[in-house]
């Protein structure tokens, strides 16, 4: 089995392959320049592994994309130098930059889906560089595409890139992407948070593969990402950045043992918040035997749960397993093929037309992005507003009065309520969505992955709210998310969704500690874990390697 | 295809009312004030105009599915002229100069436009940009007078009037039609080019743009390659709607230049109240427009690869 790439004695005495000085990267602001990237300096080996880590803003892509002298549009690089195998990239000619990008330094974007041209097969963009810059003949590059993607151990590496980019799942697009990073054979390779956009059981094999290719052609990696726990698993070293300056660099081992920053040590406690199990109470929402469809495609196939008042339900599983289906299909914006649905004991119509003002209010959704749930041209006041006239009927001072109230309670001030969602952070926006969903006062909650486009410390400080909320105000949530460290913050009971189907559902402690269902065994394996030898452990699970297989099967079916 | 032949249907109901519920009466205006009215609806019994409107659209679209338009009003008792006899040669003057006008403008505003959208905020784009709003902002009219004041009168090079007899050469044919063809590119041209140069760098912003770049492509193939294919839906619509313009819109230009194109026969049908060659012509008109979006439905589907190559 391959194991982590430890030869200390290389990334000692090798040559520094990258040396960033000083690096200011600024960014236009309406006019006003203002640095995102601070004067960071950084030097990397060759072969050596880097971690970047930080929450969003912190600066890492910036720096990520300057260390192939490329700064985005609207942002420009003030101070510093970048200077790679000797040559300073900065006083370069474009051309002559141009001739280094995709042949010594080549980038991994973080979102495949979105990197990979729509237009062109996907042969054809893996070996579009190789041709150009690297000189070889069509034949050459498509056979070495062939290599590197049955190394990257995609299905049917023969014929996987005669595919266009939309025939073929995310995980095997970011690892056909780290194919194409791989075609000249660079130096150096900037992943930009490639995982972060995949399932965690798809994050594993992509992870796995990186590391097989990293290691074993000794290319140097600037590996960007938020995620503490996958950057452990790669990296040599770690360097911890927030608002665009260093705040801690140092060896992985040491870094994971013995962090110095609080700041640092704060990303580490994240992840640990943990919520008592609470003794079961009466459900107040009963799904029975809902099957539901699109088209003639079924979707939801014999759901049968119950939401015990009070208390959280987690729905987990991967994308495409139906939670968000069960979501709209409890909430009647996709109406039940089949099996009944009731609150409070009384039977809810299948359509959201059928059902009562009174149901309606009932349950309320809160959405994963708050960006495409607020409308952009309403300020707070209008947003929160507008449900507290329609469901309580108050208007004037009393309504504004009840805004602010509505605001306090999800710790948003007064101030806010002339802001517009553009004017607002992530984590206030998602606030925003918060009191607008408790303005109808419902009994239910469904909260459709409402934390998974947040930083970690963000992440944290909802989760909190919404616990605290849950305590206050006695209601009920149902809790949709592909992430089990939320689940653990959050949960008393959890079903477990594959395909459409629950494959497993219990008390939190008792699913977690003792999983039967296979999937949820793997589900629990692939949560990367604060152990730098936690992936060997994955990889050399054999229950993790048959469902990889498995997994790998399936995909060649596709 | 289906949504198209529905169309056409509901626009040759429309037509044929909106003609039906127009003032004005052929028969009268052909027999002068002075006609009786038993001479009015004897005229009126010889044309069939006296046959319920239902009955008369249904004869009249069953012959135009056949391809035949009817009888024009002005055939004389032994003379029958059909509509397509009056409609055919001028219809295909129209193609032709359509045809000339496309392959000069498309290419032209094609090349433009990726030229721009590489070149962006280049001296050379706005330039471009100032010229082509000019060439949007002008009356078709307007541009036809000055090119032949300019181009005709002041200095004779061209013809200002774009008369045609089947027995001249290319070269002849090709001076006299410059100004019209000149006059219908001027306008064309810059909404076309526009609309490239927009498409493609709407598209600049994706992430596979960024991607490339950061690949080492160059400026050139990035566009070329990375967003030119991905930009054809919008380019082949705006570009069917300017052809499909050339067939419907160009009346101005064939008065201007007293071309015998078939916008100058239907303002003459209009003009002698001839409401079968006015039909004819509008039916003509909206099928080719009709086509021609199709065609650019069909350019968008075949271009986008997720319609082009399913699962």
């Amino acid at each position: 089995m391959i194991s982590k790439p430890h030869d200390t004695a290389a990334r000692h005495t090798g040559e520094v392959l990258l040396d960033i000085r000083d690096l200011v990267v600024e960014v236009d602001n309406s006019g006003a320049w203002q640095p995102i990237v601070k004067g960071i300096s950084l030097s990397l080996r060759r072969g050596e592994v880097l971690g970047l880590i930080g929450e969003s803003g912190a600066g890492k892509s910036t720096l990520g994309l300057a260390a192939l002298g490329f700064t985005r549009p609207g942002c420009r690089i003030a101070r510093g130098s970048v200077s790679f195998n000797g040559i300073d990239l900065l006083r370069e000619s474009e051309a002559a930059r141009r001739q280094i990008r995709g042949t010594r330094i080549a980038y991994v974007a973080q979102s495949a889906a979105t990197s990979f041209n729509p237009a062109h097969r996907i042969i054809d963009q893996t070996i579009e560089c190789a041709m150009r810059l690297g000189g070889l003949t069509r034949q050459q590059a498509i056979a070495q595409a062939k290599a590197l993607y049955a190394e990257m151990q995609l299905p049917n590496p023969n014929e996987i890139g005669d595919r266009y980019p939309h025939q073929v799942s995310g995980g095997q697009l970011q690892r056909a992407m780290t194919a194409m990073a791989m075609i000249c054979k660079p130096d150096l390779i900037v992943f930009d948070e490639p995982t972060t956009a995949l399932d965690v059981t798809t994050q594993v094999e992509v992870l796995a593969s990186v590391r097989r290719i990293v290691t074993d052609h000794h290319t140097a990696a600037l590996y960007i990402t938020h995620d503490l726990a996958v950057v452990a698993q790669l990296a040599h070293r770690i360097m911890v950045l927030r608002h665009g300056e260093l705040v801690e660099e140092a060896e992985t081992g040491r870094m994971l043992a013995d962090p110095r920053e609080a700041y640092t040590r704060s990303l580490w406690t994240v992840r640990n918040l943990e919520k008592p199990e609470e003794a079961p109470t009466q459900p107040i929402l009963k799904v029975s035997h809902v099957d539901a469809h699109y088209g003639d495609f079924k979707v939801l196939e014999d759901i049968c749960l119950d939401l015990p008042r009070g208390r959280t339900l987690a729905v987990v599983g991967e994308s495409g397993s139906g939670k968000s289906t069960l979501a709209r299909v409890i909430a009647g914006l996709l109406p039940a093929t089949s099996g009944t649905i009731s609150l409070n004991g009384a039977a809810l119509a299948s359509s959201l037309k059928q059902r009562a003002a009174g149901q309606l209010r009932g349950i309320q959704m809160i959405y994963q992005s708050a960006d495409a749930a607020l409308n952009p041209r309403h300020t707070v006041m209008d947003l929160v507003g507008r449900p507290v006239t329609l469901h309580t009927g108050l208007k004037g001072h009393a309504c504004a009065r009840r805004v602010v109230e509505l605001l306090e309670m999800v710790e948003l001030s007064e101030h806010h309520i002339t802001s517009f969602p553009s004017e607002l952070s992530g984590g206030q926006k998602q606030r925003v969505s918060i009191a607008r969903a408790i303005a109808a006062d419902p009994e239910v909650f469904i909260c459709d992955e409402i934390t998974s486009g947040l930083d970690q410390l963000v992440q944290e400080q909802i989760l909190k709210l919404m616990l605290n909320l849950q305590k206050e105000l006695d209601k009920t949530y149902m809790f949709i998310t592909h992430d089990i460290a939320t689940v653990n913050a959050i949960a008393d009971n959890v079903v477990v969704m594959q395909r459409g189907r629950i494959v497993q559902q219990g008390p939190k402690h008792e699913l977690l500690s003792s999983p039967t269902h296979p999937y949820t065994k793997a589900l629990l394996a692939a949560v990367p874990q604060m152990d730098p030898h936690w992936l060997d452990g994955v990889l050399n699970d054999s229950t993790a390697r048959l469902r990889r297989q498995e997994a790998l099967r399936q995909s060649a079916l596709v | 295809m289906g949504s198209g032949f529905v169309t056409l249907f509901i626009v040759s109901l429309i037509i044929f009312a909106a003609i039906a519920v127009l003032p004005g009466d052929f028969a009268k205006v052909a027999l002068g004030r002075s006609a009786t009215p038993e001479t009015v609806a004897n005229f009126q019994r010889s044309l069939g105009l006296d046959r319920p409107v239902t009955e008369r659209y249904v004869s009249w679209i069953g012959g135009a599915l056949k391809g035949d338009l009817g009888l024009s009003f002005s055939s004389g008792s032994g003379t029958p002229r059909t509509v397509n006899g009056i409609i055919g040669p001028r219809l295909k003057n129209t193609l032709f100069l359509a045809a000339l006008a496309a392959l000069i403008s498309v290419p032209v505003a094609l090349l433009f436009g990726i030229i721009a959208a590489i070149r962006r905020n280049s001296w050379l784009d706005r330039s471009l940009n100032a010229l082509t709003l000019v060439g949007i902002s002008f009356p078709e009219f307007f541009v036809a007078y000055v090119l032949m004041l300019l181009l005709a009168v002041k200095l004779p090079i061209f013809y200002s009037l774009a008369r045609i007899t089947p027995g001249m050469g290319v070269v002849e044919i090709a001076e006299r039609l410059a100004l019209p063809v000149a006059t219908l590119c001027f306008g064309i041209i810059a909404h076309m080019m526009r609309m490239t140069r927009a498409a493609i760098i709407n598209l600049l912003s994706s992430p596979y743009i960024e991607m490339a770049k950061l690949k080492g492509t160059a400026p050139w193939i990035i566009i070329l390659r990375h967003a030119l294919p991905n930009a054809w839906a919008p380019i082949s619509a705006v570009i069917a709607f300017n052809l499909a313009y050339l067939i419907v819109g160009v009346v101005v230009v064939e008065v201007v230049f007293v071309y015998p194109g078939i916008g100058q026969a239907m303002v003459d049908a209009v003009r002698s109240r001839d409401i079968p060659v006015v039909q004819g012509c509008a039916l003509i008109f909206a099928t080719a427009y009709i086509l021609l979006n199709l065609l650019a439905d069909v350019i968008a589907i075949a271009t986008n690869p997720r319609l082009a190559h399913p699962r």
